[in-house]
């Protein structure tokens, strides 16, 4: 699945997530700690962040530290990007609705 | 869960427009309804978590939508359009504006041209939206108004990042 960094940046918790990675490099595990839910689920939020390259992965040792990559933000399209975000979410209840004109039919 | 269909984005920076375009899994008529009529409307309209609300809807050139926006903590958005051109199941054009309750244009805001184009396709019927702006400056008070509703904490937390990152 191809990654979009608004939908990425859209999500509160990612959003925490580059905040504490912003101002320093942290370990997965450090991430985690500083979060109420799942490891499982903190590793899924990082695994987006790192996928659309909003994220890097370096290695030291044998810990694995996450830094942030602002480059990547600079790209948002500032000018599309909120109508887009906007128009997925409808279309994709439109998707519903029409679906239930044809159940309703048959 | 329904499959999701890639939307095609595209502006024209110079004449401040904007596009999508969609195909959807069903007949013209069907979609055409859904668009129309404000049972159906109210169903979709609304971007998650907002909800729409129809006051009234008079579809017919020179007819008006007035609808309203909920948000999750209760804030009421009062919106209208304008239709101005309708031809059944092909296409229609209307003006919209941010209003108050009694349909009273807030004339600050800037308001949006849209037209929307269905056409019969391979699996069913093909939606082109046109949204167009007065001007330029019409057009980033839209995306900041954008940004502020559904995404404003975004739009700041990136902000701060990257101040953040220069310092």
């Amino acid at each position: 699945m191809r990654r979009d960094i608004f939908q990425a940046i859209a999500d509160p918790t990612r959003r925490s997530i580059l905040s504490l990675i912003a101002l320093n490099a942290m370990t997965p595990n450090a991430i985690a700690e500083q979060f109420d839910v799942s490891r499982q689920a903190v590793s899924k939020h990082i695994r987006i962040l790192s996928e659309c390259q909003l994220i890097k992965k370096e290695h030291a040792g044998r810990e694995i530290y996450y830094h942030f990559n602002p480059k990547k933000l600079k790209e948002v399209d500032k000018w599309l990007q909120p109508f887009k975000a906007m128009w997925d979410d409808r279309f994709n209840q439109l998707d519903s609705v029409l679906k239930n004109i044809k159940n309703k039919k048959s | 869960m329904t499959s999701l269909k890639e939307t095609i984005y595209t502006k024209d920076e110079a004449n401040n427009k904007m596009f999508a375009e969609r195909q959807f899994d069903a007949p013209v008529k069907d979609v055409w309804k859904a668009w129309t009529e404000p049972e159906l409307l109210d169903q979709w309209w609304a971007p998650k978590p907002w909800k729409a609300v129809t006051i009234s809807m008079d579809f017919r050139e020179g007819g008006t939508w007035l609808y309203y926006m909920q948000g999750p903590d209760g804030t009421k958005q009062y919106c209208r359009n304008d239709y101005s051109s309708i031809i059944p199941e092909k296409s229609f054009q209307g003006l919209d504006a941010f209003c108050d309750e009694n349909g009273t244009i807030n004339t600050e805001l800037p308001r949006m041209n849209w037209r929307v184009d269905f056409t019969k396709s391979e699996p069913g019927t093909k939606v082109k939206i046109e949204i167009s702006f007065d001007s330029k400056e019409s057009l980033e008070k839209i995306i900041e108004m954008g940004f502020k509703e559904g995404f404003a904490m975004a739009h700041n937390n990136l902000d701060e990042l990257l101040a953040k990152q220069k310092s």
